[in-house]
């Protein structure tokens, strides 16, 4: 199209490429000078849209629920066994670096509540059990 | 085209590829094919067959019309020797209500689609074609209305057919369509965008992945119809970056419009040309709101705007621009196939055609369903939710999302429509019917509500930002028995300075629902409050003696 | 765009009015104040902070009077109940996540926040705070402090960086209640590419922004019976000291602050007037090499650009490095001063240039820095050898520079009564200045100084009028064409250009940058307006504090008879006794300087 690639998708773009699944700052400098933009203003980009990140992230992302449909569900015991099952908090990385923990807003999945992503790969209906064999899976398939 | 005697269809929406609909698909090729079959069954991935509720595959068999509901990979060697080779119908494995067998007409009357009351014109593909197929659409008509359009109608008669059939914006203020894209339409200028809002966040909604998912080109064909209409040479889809397989399957149609020249440079061979390509957004609920997406693209911070201008006049840019949702898309299509009268038939005064409304909550079915406007939300809750589960009492329904309306039960029989429920301060919205049952604690939930606008609030404002804040902390207090009695003046108080004063409707409509519940479960509040009391036993009061 | 009249009504009085005003301007026009925490015009009219609604017939929300347009038939209300309740509680809101420390609050006399609270009958907030109020001071930068807990994010600083100073170094990052106004990376403005200009400052509507403060190592200073305390004051200072007593906009006090600062206890009480004139003979004589040498065909930078403002020079080291040659290579005035000071001063009053103190007063934040820098200590490397010093003797030419706010904070706290303190002059011998010193103040006069100079050096003649009105006025960007008749009767035109303010200097830059700029000589400070409007000078909400502050310097330069700089005797008298002629060696030495590339961040370390 007419205009520049949009900043959003290099910004995406940036952070899919890297293998910490963030915005290295050197990068976004780097972005910065070669378009002209303010780092300082890419910088409030970044921290506005919940899926970047600033610092660096575990290998896979899981993305929970916790709106209406999901918190009627029950999402909150479902976060605690997943912090229990990955021995990390919220926004946090597990010490092997293979998951980080994030919130998300609705993942319009409601009819299969409670509901989460990792990575691209969405699962509904979750119960402590179906977390423990989804998250075993993936240990086993790194 | 070749000619099947049998297609397979396997529901593929994201619900249903999380249960394995992928696994089940590649089993069904390959024992199509060790038996023999590859040349007379085809197996088709669709949209969702409206088992959306459950963490199960299902397949439907054209012309036989049968569906079988739940399919694991073990299964599909079964179905594949007694059905397709020897022709009989697996009862045990056909979709049950009571374990009989079940024909699509019986599916549609028993389970989900009492066809009195839902109209299927937005979805009418969902679940019979193969949304990543093109030919499929076109074999349904599709890219019929384009055709029409562009070879006999001027620009002015789309809008006027659009003016005519009385659809209004689904994006939840309801602004006439038509009349939008006649505002856009004179706006000079060499450049003119047209976007479709599809970053759907509202907790709760999911309708308009149901049409992106399962049948992408109507809502396309949709876009560039208005694109004719208004004069747009450029489109962007504004996508939760979230809706992963939304976006897949918008690029693998688009990408097919442009081979089959439906979109680019002289869309079939006429002098209109239009550009479409797929934006896709960080996670913001904000940028749902059309000039905050608007910035957002231009890569800024999801900020709204300060309107005027509108972005008819100055948009994306600084350039005229159209923004409607995708719903409202979708429905240009059959409005131009069939006209504007035609469309003004359906629904009622005010409010015409048909609506998506995503059911869910404490229901015994939930998913998208399609209404003529002006049926009840009791209706919808009880004949095609089948009613309130675990036969509980029914407390209330949230109406139109979490900056939507809180209905009590003596409430449900107001049809929906504009005008009716707007007499209880309430709106369709983004198209969410949440169900609640007697077990539900009202400060529980409107908590979980203000905890998502004080996530979600933008900061620009101060009574947005820090209101959903004080909001939210005020809950908090309440709901852990900590609240004071002055604690709902001060709610109502701040409820009122955040609709007043807010910069855009996300303040605006954010305490809704919390100065309705204020309202009308006034007690349960005074409950926590007085009493340190959750009458539902939902909410944890370790009541602390304030220091 | 349109200019045709339209009918309202506030508060059901009929008005007619230009139809392209906002609800705010109208109001004003009609007497009816609307008090606003986030609104400048033509640079923050966000509408962020939500004060200003008034209610509007016809519409179902309030309407924010800073940004709303009227229209014919509308019908205001600016006092109902609705309107006053939702402003209340907005501030009760805001009061809620703001630290309630007035009494030692730096901006306590200035804070708007605080005043429409007072006006709008606040007396407690019934809130309580929703975010962490313990944020850390960011003290990274020798000049700005900023504590974002008195923060109220009403973007008018980061509006003020991007649009006016086209600098951008802070902007709102993150999102909702968590949102602040931040660096790239939550960095200290002094690890950033800040310039230290301090208009952010200026236009904090409470105290999260201040300037560094170092009155105290100015007191610590003037008690230590060793050491031998000079102060310089620079031009602007002497036209909005008065102000921080109370007086009028534009009153010229000259005389009042030298007897005030001699009454805080300095040694010698001196004026960077006598800097300015020095630089113009500096920056005079290198300007007439440089046009002579491509006049003649040779190769030389120009346009020459004048390095007197510290915010624009950190500005044009990260953002145009590759101009830096086309700078001139003089010191500031300040830093000629602190240099003069510590040699040619010490020599002659006997001094060990390590008793002698530098203090300089500064309309500008930026001044702070520049003392820093490390490459100013001339004075100390000119004395290393003479006096066998050892680096724990290393002294910078400047110790301290303070803000105009700053020395009125001085004179309140030893009780001055500077409205009634009799007129005094400075002192001998770094006292003496001219006419054209004093415009140094004023956008502009630093080049019609230099003009007064360079005219009579190349034609051997008088500019025909003292006054160059041409090189005047407020607007952001001028530009002029100066004819000059060389001695051997060659015509030269001399095209001049002023800049004030760094996005109008951005836009000069480009040219410079990409090779199209057709100007001889540019004239660049940071601050819109100039000195008189630094950051670091006392806070006005007069509209026309530029217009006023400028008038009173162009009125002190008419009062006095010498009115170019080669004619200051003292001057003279420096080049006879001391540097010889204008860029010698020993003026390079202790007058000259030269500048650093700078990125925007050095991040190659960290990620490693």
């Amino acid at each position: 199209m007419e205009e520049k690639k949009h900043l959003l998708e290099q910004l995406h773009d940036i952070q899919d490429a890297d293998k910490e699944h963030h915005l290295s700052p050197k990068k976004v400098v780097e972005l910065s000078e070669k378009h002209g933009y303010s780092p300082a203003k890419v910088y409030g980009v970044e921290t506005f849209y919940t899926m970047y990140s600033t610092e660096p992230r575990g290998k896979h992302i899981i993305r929970i629920c916790e709106n209406q449909s999901c918190h009627m569900a029950n999402a909150k015991n479902i976060i605690q066994h997943l912090e229990k099952k990955l021995e990390t908090s919220v926004g946090g990385t597990t010490k092997d670096g293979l998951f980080t923990l994030e919130l998300s807003s609705c993942l319009g999945m409601c009819s299969v509540s409670p509901a989460m992503m990792i990575d691209d790969v969405p699962y509904g209906n979750l119960t402590e059990d179906r977390i423990n064999e989804i998250i075993d899976s993936y240990k086993e398939g790194k | 085209m070749k000619f099947y005697r049998m297609h397979v269809l396997v529901a593929e929406d994201t619900r249903s590829i999380m249960a394995g609909a992928k696994r089940v698909e590649e089993a069904l090729v390959e024992e199509i094919r060790l038996a023999g079959l590859e040349d007379e069954i085809r197996v088709v991935p669709t949209g969702s067959l409206g088992f959306s509720d459950k963490d199960q595959v299902a397949i439907a068999i054209y012309p036989d019309n049968i569906i079988y509901c739940p399919v694991l990979v073990s299964t599909v060697p079964e179905i594949v020797e007694e059905h397709f080779l020897k022709g009989r119908i697996i009862k045990a494995l056909a979709h049950p209500m009571e374990q009989k067998e079940v024909t699509m007409e019986e599916r549609t009357s028993e389970n989900q689609m009492n066809l009195d009351i839902q109209k299927r014109i937005l979805l009418e593909n969902v679940g019979k074609i193969d949304p990543e197929n093109i030919q499929e659409y076109i074999a349904a008509d599709g890219y019929v209305a384009l055709e029409k359009a562009l070879f006999s109608l001027t620009p002015e008669k789309v809008i006027d057919e659009v003016k005519k059939s009385e659809l209004r914006g689904r994006g939840g203020a309801g602004f006439p369509t038509g009349l939008k894209w006649q505002f856009t339409r004179p706006n000079p200028g060499p450049v003119k965008y047209v976007i479709c809002n599809a970053d759907e966040g509202e907790p709760g909604t999911f309708k308009d992945r149901e049409i992106m998912e399962g049948d992408p080109h109507k809502m396309i064909e949709g876009m560039i119809l208005a694109a004719y209409a208004v004069g747009g040479t450029h489109g962007y889809i504004y996508i939760r970056g979230e809706y992963a397989l939304s976006i897949q399957r918008l690029q693998k149609a688009i990408d097919a419009c442009y081979e089959y020249g439906l979109l680019g440079k002289n869309i079939l061979g006429t002098d209109f040309s239009f550009e479409l390509c797929i934006h896709s957004g960080a996670g913001a609920y904000i940028c749902g709101e059309e000039t905050a997406l608007i910035n957002s693209i231009e890569g800024k911070r999801g900020e709204p705007r300060k309107k005027p201008p509108y972005p008819p006049s100055q948009g994306l840019w600084q350039k005229p621009t159209l923004v409607n949702n995708v719903e409202t898309f979708a429905n240009i299509p059959a409005i131009i196939s069939n006209g504007g009268e035609w469309y003004q038939s359906i629904g009622v005064e005010g409010s015409r055609g048909t609506k998506l409304f995503s059911l869910m909550g404490d229901i015994n079915w939930k998913g998208t369903i399609e209404i003529p406007f002006g049926t009840s939300v009791g209706d919808i809750i009880d004949n095609i939710g089948h009613g309130v589960r675990y036969d509980r009492k029914l407390k209330g329904v949230i109406l139109g999302g979490s900056s939507g309306s809180l209905l009590v039960p003596e409430e449900l029989n107001t049809p929906v429509d504009f005008h009716s429920l707007a007499h209880i301060e309430a709106g369709p919205g983004s198209g969410s019917i949440v169900v609640m049952d007697e077990t539900r604690c009202i400060v529980d939930i409107c908590l979980n509500i203000a905890e998502f606008f004080r996530h979600e609030s933008c900061g620009k404002c101060t009574p947005c930002r820090e209101g959903t804040a004080q909001i939210c902390h005020l809950l908090e207090m309440i709901a852990s028995g900590n609240g004071l009695p002055e604690d709902i003046d001060h709610l109502e108080k701040i409820s009122q300075t955040m609709m007043d004063a807010s910069f855009c409707p996300l303040g605006q409509t954010a305490p809704s629902v919390l100065r309705q519940a204020l309202k009308k479960y006034r007690q349960e509040f005074l409950d926590h409050i007085h009493n340190s009391n959750c009458p539902a036993g939902v909410c944890n009061m370790n009541f602390t003696e304030e220091v | 765009m349109e200019n045709k009249t339209v009918n309202i009504k506030i508060n059901g009085n009929d008005y007619t009015v230009d139809g392209s005003l906002t609800i705010l301007k109208a109001c004003r026009q009609a007497g009816i104040s609307i008090p606003t925490l986030c609104y400048m015009e033509n640079i923050c009219e966000e509408g962020s902070c939500g004060i200003c609604v008034v209610e509007v017939a016809k519409s179902h929300t309030l309407q924010r009077a800073c940004i709303t347009q009227v229209y014919d038939g509308m019908e205001i209300q600016t006092n109902t109940s609705r309107v006053r309740q939702a402003r209340k509680t907005i501030l009760e809101l805001i009061l809620a996540n703001h630290p309630q420390d007035c009494l030692n609050c730096a901006a306590s006399e200035i804070c708007e926040l605080r005043k429409i609270s007072y006006d709008l009958g606040i007396d407690e907030t019934p809130f309580e705070p929703t975010k962490d109020l313990d944020l850390p001071l960011d003290t990274t930068s020798p000049a700005i402090v900023r504590d974002l807990n008195k923060c109220i994010l009403c973007r008018r600083c980061v509006k003020e960086c991007e649009i006016v100073q086209s600098v951008n170094v802070i902007e709102i990052a993150g999102r909702g209640i968590n949102s602040k106004v931040s660096c790239f990376m939550d960095k200290g403005l002094g690890e950033s590419y800040c310039t230290n200009c301090g208009q952010c400052i200026k236009v904090c509507p409470v105290g999260a922004l201040t300037e560094k403060n170092d009155v105290d190592r100015v007191w610590d200073y003037l008690a230590d019976p060793k050491k031998h305390v000079v102060v310089q004051t620079a031009p602007a200072v002497r036209v909005a000291l008065g102000e921080e007593f109370g007086m009028p906009v534009g009153s010229l006090v000259t005389g009042k602050m030298a007897a005030g600062v001699r009454r805080l206890g300095f040694d010698g009480v001196f004026d960077t007037d006598f800097a300015a004139d020095l630089t113009i003979l500096e920056e005079g004589t290198e300007f007439i090499g440089r046009l002579t040498k491509v006049l003649n065909g040779e190769s030389a930078h120009l346009p020459l650009i004048t390095s007197c403002s510290p915010g624009w020079i950190k500005f044009i080291e990260h953002f145009f490095p590759k101009c830096l040659p086309n700078v001139s290579s003089c010191k500031s005035p300040q830093q000629m001063f602190g240099a003069v000071t510590k040699t040619y001063y010490a020599q002659q009053k006997n001094l060990d240039p390590r008793d002698v103190i530098c203090v300089s007063v500064m309309p500008c934040t930026a001044k702070k820095y520049e003392c820093l820098r490390p490459e100013m200590d001339d004075a100390f490397d000119h004395w290393k050898d003479k006096l066998m010093l050892k680096d724990e003797d290393h002294f910078q030419d400047v110790d301290v520079a303070i803000t105009t706010r700053e020395l009125g904070r001085m004179m309140k706290e030893v009780g001055i009564d500077f409205e009634h303190l009799p007129e005094e002059s400075f002192d001998s011998p770094l006292g003496e200045s001219t006419g054209a010193a004093v415009i140094f103040g004023a956008t502009g006069g630093v080049m019609e100084a230099a003009l007064r100079t360079v005219y009579e050096v190349v034609t051997g003649q008088a500019l025909p009028k003292v006054e160059l009105e041409i090189v005047r006025g407020m607007k952001g960007i001028r530009t002029a064409d100066i004819p000059m008749v060389s001695a051997d009767g060659k015509e030269i035109i001399a095209k001049v250009a002023i800049a004030s303010g760094l996005g109008n200097a951005r836009v000069l830059l480009e040219e410079v940058s990409n090779g199209t700029s057709p100007y001889h000589f540019i004239e660049i400070m940071a601050c819109p307006g100039g000195c008189l409007n630094g950051g670091g000078q006392p806070i006005s909400n007069d509209p026309n504090v530029c217009e006023k502050r400028a008038a009173a310097l162009y009125s002190q330069d008419e009062a006095i008879t010498i009115r170019k700089s080669h004619d200051n005797p003292e001057i003279k008298k420096i080049y006879e006794n001391y540097f010889e002629k204008p860029n010698s060696h020993l003026a390079h030495e202790l007058l000259h300087t030269s500048y650093v590339e700078r990125d925007l961040y050095e991040l190659e370390k960290e990620d490693n």
